[in-house]
């Protein structure tokens, strides 16, 4: 295991002198992650994401709780942690801010104790694959939020981590930057180098990225599936969208329908049904026996819809 | 393995602020004004009195340009701790802890700024000038206290500020109170102690030990008795009461980084 934690729970004490009262961010977590696991880590804001990464990460002490990363104690072994871990915080820069973006991967160069031929290497394929030739040589604070994120997801892979912690990488970053990060980020998870821990509001990065997901609310673990398995169970109802050859009056009464909505004077009709009713295929045999079908199209519930009637599920006690 | 790291990244800081050679000379003639001003106060006043809590003129610059020099030294080394609140409140402190080295390196060589050297220059030059109107023997036992004193109080005063600045950790606006002790030290440690009352004296001898930066070793230096009868053998001390100031703020500092681990938000 890559991460292991049992009942890893954070409490903070807030409040003014004399008004203390303790509040409890990590609740009990139980998680484990494996080699080569690509994570979406999902909750809304204050749900405790950041204070688990600050953990797992060795920057918090657990209040209670039991947790290995990489084998390691994060907060005792902080520094040998540090060598097999990349962080990415989208808020904050790990680059050096006055010198250019090169001499910073120098510096991590030598802060890691890389081999210079395999720094060399990585190097190489990061300038390629995310295009930082261009901006090189130009200081890191001059460049654009899009630009600098590339540099700072190449310094999290220079030292070749097995673990690569994303705190909400895409935050702020314009369509084609956040897709060219996220084709890069598929890409190195894929080639098996490197597992992948993601938090991120954006939920199309974990749609891309991750093949499992960590749903965190008020502290605790409301879901842990893969993205498949949440969405039939908390998707609710997929979509048959017909395209007809000819109008038609509402396909009513069709076994394992929802609810019918007719678009473009019947020429276009969007049925809902709940995968656990009928299938695709059954319903397109269906329709197809009533009319003429020109086009069908099959729309999955978006993960916006399954996080929020997980939410929903779990409302605040 | 970590020297080298270091030395790389105070290299780049380096060749960074050479790049604007003109910039950089205007940076340290404007410290080198800053550090001479306090001169200007120290003539001022022996324009009216005769001595100053028992010292002359050329002995009381003698401790300014010991605590000159050590100051300067110790605002280069560590000087980048006045950024420390910041790096708290930003959270880019985190960033620290997830490199693979001491968080207190990190912060000292996040920036190197050169134009410190201008306070250094200040110092060094009113010594060679006073070394010998004060009356320093020329014997090989006060050429090594001369050239080890700034060295020695580059510690001591690094040490204190180290401490000061662990402050941060606890009230992220103390800034305040740790500029009182690092910039506060530049005052106290350039006059006599004489100058002082009795508890700011005791304050500096024993629990802020600016008093062994430049006032005990000048002594040595001037072989005087001391004017408050403090023992004799303090002014050969200094170097003691530096390994325990950075003993006691590596203290500081740990815990003050294991309360931050405990208790960031």
């Amino acid at each position: 295991m890559i991460v292991e934690t049992r009942g890893l729970r954070r409490e903070f004490r807030v409040g003014r002198i004399g008004r203390r009262r303790t509040v409890v961010a990590v609740d009990g977590i139980d998680l484990n992650i494996a080699p080569g696991e690509a994570v979406g880590f999902l909750g809304p804001n204050g749900a405790g994401k950041s204070t688990t990464i600050k953990m797992l990460t060795g920057i918090l002490v657990p209040t209670a709780g039991e947790l290995r990363v990489c084998d390691l104690d994060p907060v005792r072994s902080r520094r040998e942690l540090a060598r097999r871990l990349g962080v990415v915080f989208g808020q904050r820069s790990q680059l050096w801010w006055d010198l250019p973006l090169r001499e910073s991967f120098t510096l991590l160069r030598a802060i890691h104790r890389v081999e210079p031929g395999a720094h060399r290497e990585r190097l190489d394929r990061c300038i390629d694959v995310l295009g930082l030739a261009e901006f090189l040589d130009v200081p890191v604070r001059q460049l654009s939020l899009g630009q600098r994120m590339r540099g700072e997801v190449t310094a999290a892979l220079l030292h070749a981590p097995d673990l690569l912690v994303l705190d909400e990488p895409t935050v702020g970053l314009d369509l084609v930057s956040k897709e060219r990060l996220r084709v890069f980020l598929q890409e190195v998870n894929a080639a098996g180098e490197v597992t992948v821990l993601l938090t991120t509001h954006d939920l199309a990065d974990v749609e891309r990225l991750c093949r499992r997901l960590v749903v965190i609310d008020h502290g605790t673990v409301v879901a842990d599936d893969s993205l498949t398995a949440l969405r039939s169970t908390f998707g609710g109802a997929r979509e048959l969208v017909v395209e007809l050859v000819a109008p038609a009056g509402p396909l009513d009464g069709l076994p394992g329908v929802r609810s019918v909505c007719v678009e473009a004077d019947g020429l276009r009709q969007r049925l809902a049904f709940s995968p656990a009713d009928t299938t695709a295929a059954a319903l397109i045999a269906a329709v197809a026996a009533r009319v003429d079908l020109r086009d069908v199209t099959v729309v999955e519930p978006s993960i916006e819809d399954v996080i929020r009637t997980l939410y929903a599920t779990r409302a605040p006690s | 393995m970590a020297e080298r790291v270091y030395r790389r990244i105070v290299a780049s800081r380096v060749r960074s602020q050479l790049a604007y050679p003109v910039s950089f000379a205007l940076d340290c003639v404007a410290q080198a004004i800053g550090q001479a001003l306090e001169l200007v106060v120290i003539l001022v006043v022996f324009g009216r009195v005769q001595s100053l809590g028992g010292f002359e003129r050329d002995e009381v610059l003698l401790m300014y340009g010991l605590a000159g020099i050590a100051f300067g030294l110790a605002d280069l080394a560590v000087g980048q701790l006045d950024d420390l609140p910041r790096w708290i409140r930003t959270g880019e402190f985190d960033v620290l802890l997830v490199r693979p080295l001491g968080a207190l390196a990190q912060l000292v060589t996040s920036d190197l700024q050169l134009r410190r050297l201008g306070r250094v220059a200040v110092g060094l030059v009113v010594l060679l000038v006073v070394v010998t109107g004060a009356g320093v023997e020329p014997t090989p036992a006060n050429l090594a206290l001369l050239v080890l004193t700034p060295l020695v109080g580059t510690v001591l005063i690094s040490a204190i500020w180290v401490a000061t600045c662990a402050v941060s950790f606890w009230v992220v606006d103390g800034k305040e109170v740790a500029n009182a002790f690092t910039y506060g030290s530049s005052l106290t440690t350039s006059y006599p102690i004489t100058v002082f009352g009795p508890w700011l004296r005791r304050l500096f001898c024993f629990a802020v030990p600016s008093a062994f930066v430049a006032y005990f070793p000048a002594l040595a230096l001037l072989d005087r008795p001391d004017p408050l009868g403090l023992p004799h053998a303090l002014r050969y001390s200094s170097p003691l009461v530096a390994v325990v100031a950075v003993a006691a703020a590596a203290l500081v500092w740990r815990t003050a980084v294991r309360r931050y681990q405990g208790a960031g938000s």
